[in-house]
């Protein structure tokens, strides 16, 4: 690929004795949609401050387009950020607000309401254009942020928790409109966001950040079906855990003793470790398949009973209590509906899983 | 100073304050050269008109009076042969502690700053809880008229006590004419027409404070004390008045301190008896022109003011956290 | 109820010696408190009163210019206070702005006099007391309280509207006057409002800072009211407070705070 849009360089920012970005490296290419996902507190926020210039690292350096950002302002630098409150002037109209960049450079009358016009209509705001901040509902104020970032036409936008203001299901259809415009406009996005659903279903790659670091870089295929760490697998989507130790090297799969089933694990695709290493194995919920006889597979099941149960609609969870005492979580789609038809509280059953659904993770 | 914490007490919150405590601001950081333009004017000004003023003041009071222009001796001297002489003289502060005027002003105003504070609180309480207590249409208003006297002359409202209560005054004429009293009473020029003129001036001071506790107080509380038994009067013995301590104590420091160094009150309202400190300063500088006694009693006052201070300002720092 | 009472009360005891005040300007008796007649003829002797035109006059231009300039100098301080987290000295810069809050005005009055007296003996200016020095003093102790008054608003403020300037462009500069300035705006109207009424209304301080040829209003009002009761002065408070009620009610309806997001 080509040099990317941003490389942020060992860069670490503290303030005071906290420490909210620790050497942090990371390159971000050109035209991707790229998410910062982490809990609040992992320096995310943090980082997308430096880009924009709010925050200057304590140390590292950060390049947009090939140039060192060191100690260039946020007004002069090639990117624009839509802020979490949206940051909406409240004593300028719609229009104001849009053009309000533009008139920093300077830009001739005609063009800036040319511009203007053009950008209300991207985000179907045309009719709004004389009102002010007060007046508009929460999307149309989120629209109207989005409108004035991406006006100058900068080379990356900084979206902080673009989609937190609104409530759950407008939320949800702005996920899509957003990566729309993003075609559209052919500008990398850089998004923060402590929501994982938001960063999967949005972007092209997830840096998921932990105390001031990142975890995974990857896109969303990556971070769920493949995370490199237990904190990964944990953070995005449920993920089913047993501890073992690595017994085998077959072709092609490495086998896992683990105490607590009656069969070895088997993983697909697993990096070379030594015998005797102790590993945990991960399983996400949906890869297990529940049966009420007994498996021909030597390696991947175990016996347990149903605990519990939740219907949500197009799917069942189902939590199943193993001899162990450890608990299963496995979910079905529910493709037709039958009475009594599935899995019911206190049922027996066997619940296994192939091996290319299992991950290794090195404890 | 008052007026505006119910103003932020209303208004508490902010859209999107989440980073604003730790990320500091961006505007003043990278501007050294900005920062520099923005702070000095005010700076120096207060440095200059402030800060000086109170180091000439300690200073003069340090010095001897002399008859003359100005009538003090100054504190450093040129002796012969170039040697600079400093004569520091605490014989002001001697006087101030053996005459007796100066003890009993000083502890009178106290008396009355204290009284009067009480009294205050006394009347500005159900004041408070009342407006507070109102509905939401009237609330505002009620507030506004409290208010409103403030912005008004000081001055007239204390004089505008002088025509009710001397003795031919208003107060008198009702009293004689309901049959109450016989005579006339002496109220003017008392002790009692001090109280009632600091009551009167500073009772928006000690309202607002206690209507911003009261207001803000989750009424729920006492939903759930009546929920848990309790009758309205206990309620609001055992959870209202407590939980509006920190703005009894904000409010009746706003009228203790002023009044401790009140002047205008006393000289219109009080009597030749009614002895208060700045009554005595202004007496010492402008009757006496006893510069340097008139500079020892300020600082007198100040050290005095010094305690009931730091606890207004423990309290506000605590409302505000 | 016995709380609608008692605010009944407070509220008769907070308004009823103003509206006696009002009622005996209009008393055509010279004794204050026999009733002898409606006459407005007390108003009659105010206006042909020069001194007392004069000394409103000056308190009037006083006033003017102590708030403007305290509104500047206390912005500027309140930004210094809010925005500059660490500086030298931010400890005695925030002690100078709280005390003169506290400070009792006849220490600030005579220790501003004394500092004049020092500075015309070194300096030679301000040579005497006139204006001039009645100005300084009131603009010292008035940036206090419009600095109070634009923290309070400018705390409020959210910090990401000045980031979002910058981040389209906005030089610092331009920032504040364009962003910053705008949306405190009520605040500083209203620190405004706030010195020009303590300026106006200021007695001790002036009566110690104030010089031959410089009375103010109220040192007029204050010698002629030492010496007791006079309707003419009746006629001098009613206008007072009748200027002033139509003032803030006006300022009132003027700066209400519009509705923001």
């Amino acid at each position: 690929m080509a040099e990317p849009i941003i490389s942020i360089d060992a860069v670490s920012k503290s303030f005071g004795s906290f420490t909210a970005v620790s050497g942090l490296t990371l390159a971000i290419h050109r035209g991707e949609f790229f998410s910062l996902l982490g809990a609040s507190g992992c320096g995310k926020t943090t980082l997308l401050r430096m880009l924009a210039g709010l925050e200057q690292p304590s140390d590292g350096r950060i390049l947009i387009d090939g140039t060192d950002m060191t100690g260039v302002p946020p007004y002069l630098r090639p990117v624009n950020m839509m802020f979490q409150s949206y940051a909406l002037f409240p004593h300028m109209t719609v229009e104001q607000n849009v053009a309000f960049g533009l008139k920093q450079e300077n830009w001739p009358k005609a063009r800036i309401r040319d511009k203007v016009a053009e950008m209300l209509d991207l985000v179907q705001m045309a009719p709004f254009a004389r009102r002010r901040p007060a007046q508009l509902s929460g999307g149309q104020r989120q629209r109207v942020a989005l409108a004035r970032s991406l006006a100058k036409e900068p080379k990356v936008l900084l979206l902080d928790e673009p989609l937190a203001a609104l409530d759950k299901k407008l939320r949800e259809q702005t996920r899509l409109e957003l990566v729309k415009i993003q075609h559209r406009v052919g500008i990398t996005f850089v998004m923060v966001t402590h929501d994982q659903e938001e960063a999967m279903t949005m972007s092209s790659r997830i840096a998921v950040m932990k105390a001031g670091a990142i975890e995974q870089v990857g896109t969303p295929v990556d971070v769920y079906e493949y995370p490199t760490s237990i904190f990964v697998a944990d953070f995005i989507g449920t993920a089913n855990m047993f501890e073992g130790v690595v017994s085998r090297h077959q072709p092609s799969q490495v086998a896992v003793a683990c105490p607590e089933l009656e069969r070895e694990l088997a993983v697909a695709n697993a990096p070379p470790l030594p015998v005797g290493a102790p590993v945990k194995v991960m399983v996400r919920p949906e890869k297990l398949v529940l049966s009420r006889g007994e498996p021909q597979a030597q390696f991947n099941w175990v016996r347990g009973k149903v605990a519990d149960t939740a219907y949500l609609g197009g799917l069942s969870t189902y939590h199943i209590e193993l001899a162990s005492g450890r608990n299963l979580q496995a979910t079905q789609a529910n493709l037709k509906h039958v009475d009594g038809g599935g899995p019911s509280p206190g049922d027996e059953l066997f619940v296994a899983w192939h091996p290319a659904n299992a991950v290794i993770l090195v404890q | 100073m008052t007026a505006i914490k119910v103003e932020s007490a209303s208004r508490r919150s902010s859209p999107g304050g989440r980073d604003q405590g730790r990320k500091g601001p961006a505007i003043g950081r990278r501007l050294p050269g900005g920062r520099f333009l923005v702070g000095l004017p005010p700076y120096l000004w207060l440095g200059l008109f402030f800060a000086l003023p109170f180091l000439i003041v300690l200073k003069i009071s340090l010095a001897e009076t002399q008859i003359g222009i100005p009538p003090y001796k100054p504190l450093l001297d040129w002796a012969q042969a170039g040697v600079l002489e400093l004569r520091l003289n605490l014989g002001n502060y001697r006087t101030l502690f053996s005459d007796d005027l100066y003890v009993i002003a000083y502890l009178n105003s106290l008396k009355i700053a204290a009284v009067s504070t009480v009294l205050c609180l006394l009347v500005g309480y159900p004041m408070a809880y009342g407006i507070a207590r109102s509905s939401d249409r009237h609330r505002n208003a009620l507030l506004m008229l409290v208010v409103l006297p403030f912005w008004t002359s000081f001055l007239i409202r204390v004089y505008a006590w002088m025509g009710i209560l001397k003795t031919e005054g208003l107060l008198n004429a009702f009293l004689l004419w309901i049959g109450v009293i016989l005579q006339p009473l002496q109220i003017l020029e008392t002790d009692l027409a001090v109280y009632i003129g600091i009551v009167y001036s500073y009772l928006p001071f000690m309202v607002l404070p206690l209507y911003a506790t009261l207001e803000k107080m989750d009424r729920s509380l006492l939903e759930a004390a009546a929920d848990l038994g309790c009758r309205p009067f206990r309620a609001f013995l055992s959870v209202t008045l407590p939980l509006s301590i920190p703005g009894m104590v904000a409010g009746s420091m706003l009228v203790f301190i002023p009044a401790v160094g009140e002047f205008v009150i006393p000289d219109l309202l009080g009597g030749p008896d009614t002895l208060m400190i700045a009554k005595i300063l202004w007496s010492e500088f402008f009757d006496n022109r006893d510069w340097p006694v008139a500079s020892a009693i300020a600082v007198a006052m100040l050290v005095a003011l010094v305690a009931p201070i730091m606890i207004f300002q423990h309290f506000q720092r605590r409302a505000t956290e | 109820m016995i709380l609608p009472l008692l605010l009944a009360l407070g509220y008769a005891f907070l308004y009823l010696p103003i509206v006696l005040l009002v009622i005996y300007s209009f008393n055509a008796s010279r004794l204050v408190t026999v009733w002898g007649g409606l006459s407005t003829k007390w108003y009659g002797v105010l206006v042909q009163d020069a001194k007392i035109l004069d000394a409103a006059w000056l308190s009037l231009k006083v006033a003017i210019i102590t708030a403007s300039a305290a509104t500047v100098l206390g912005t500027l301080a309140a930004v210094v206070l809010v925005r500059f987290r660490r500086f030298p000295g931010r400890t005695l810069f925030s002690g100078m702005i709280a005390a003169p809050l506290v400070m009792p005005e006849i220490i600030t009055g005579l220790a501003m006099l004394l500092l004049f007296i020092a500075m015309e003996q070194a300096i030679g200016w301000p040579a005497g007391r006139s204006m001039t020095t009645i100005v300084i003093a009131h603009i010292t102790f008035c940036l206090s309280f419009v600095t109070v008054v634009v923290q309070s608003r400018l705390v409020q403020m959210d910090i990401s509207l000045e980031e979002a300037a910058l981040d389209l462009g906005a030089r610092p500069a331009k920032v504040f006057f364009v962003i910053t300035l705008p949306l405190i705006a009520p605040a500083l109207a209203a620190g405004w409002l706030l010195a020009f009424t303590l300026s106006i209304d200021d007695v001790v301080i002036s009566a110690f800072v104030t010089g031959p040829g410089a009375t103010t209003l109220p040192i007029v009002i204050f010698s002629k009211v030492r010496l007791g009761v006079s309707p003419e002065i009746n006629a001098l408070a009613t206008v007072v407070i009748v200027v002033v009620s139509l003032a803030i009610v006006a300022a009132g309806r003027f700066l209400r705070p519009r509705r923001q997001d």
